[in-house]
């Protein structure tokens, strides 16, 4: 049961995160957040389809997190979710076009044995 | 390295240090809160009015706020390496607060993750793409 919430888990949230990325990118960089400023930029992303759709993903990984959270360890629960880390590396270089050099594949792979060391 | 480079670079660390730390608190209070089981579909609803679980998700819609944020000016692609070392000091917080067992192995792979960490963090720069136009920030 646990690895079939693992599963639900990192495709909501592979989708969403890069649904979000994508979306954030759209709106541009955020330079002010004072409070009043932070309202109109929520008013505008509530109006972009990829934030809202990313939010809808991430909600379906967070209640599948809840139930995984149930049956299984916090030590284990949170690592072994972080498979979506090489999922969503290889969507940043063919979805999103971002530089993904050596290191950031090195890095991302120690990331990923670490991964499964910590949720062995 | 140019000032609009340290001014990113700068900017990213200390957006990424907010959200590493309300995702690890968030989970730590979201896990303290949970029940042994949550049997019917109302149990998930019902759980979230729980003081320390609402706490946990006020601090995890805090963690999806601030990682917007950071995404709307760094790579996806450097942010997900970055902010795993909250995996490290979620797996840290079990051990000392849950008292749950961190075996040898489990160590093997904390150091793994943090030798990732430090290899983006501090080999590459947090954003590689052009920024597009942009349709609507607050500039």
């Amino acid at each position: 049961m646990k690895w079939v919430l693992v599963g639900v888990i990192v495709a909501a949230t592979t989708v969403g995160e890069v649904l979000q990325a994508k979306g954030m990118r759209r709106h541009g960089e955020i330079r002010d957040f004072r409070p009043g400023a932070i309202g109109r930029m929520l008013s505008v992303l509530a109006r972009n389809w990829m934030v809202v759709a990313s939010v809808v993903a991430m909600a379906v990984s967070f209640f599948a997190y809840l139930g995984l959270l149930t049956v299984a360890e916090l030590s284990f629960a949170v690592p072994a979710t972080a498979i979506t880390c090489v999922t969503e590396t290889a969507l940043a270089k063919y979805v999103l076009h971002e530089r993904v050099s050596w290191l950031r594949w090195a890095g991302a792979s120690l990331v990923i044995f670490g991964v499964a060391l910590v949720s062995a | 390295m140019n000032n609009e480079t340290a001014r990113l670079r700068w900017k990213t660390w200390a957006c990424a240090a907010v959200v590493v730390a309300s995702n690890v608190c968030g989970n730590y209070f979201l896990k303290s809160g949970m029940p042994a089981e949550l049997a019917t579909p109302l149990d998930y609803i019902t759980v979230l009015f729980r003081p320390t679980v609402t706490l946990g998700v006020l601090l995890l819609i805090l963690w999806l706020a601030s990682r917007m944020a950071l995404l709307s000016w760094a790579d996806l692609s450097y942010v997900l390496p970055v902010t795993s070392i909250g995996y490290v000091l979620v797996a840290i917080a079990g051990r000392v607060l849950l008292h749950e067992q961190i075996s040898a192995r489990r160590w093997a792979g904390i150091a793994l993750i943090m030798m990732g960490v430090a290899l983006v963090s501090g080999g590459t720069a947090p954003q590689t793409y052009i920024p597009e136009p942009a349709a609507g920030a607050d500039q």
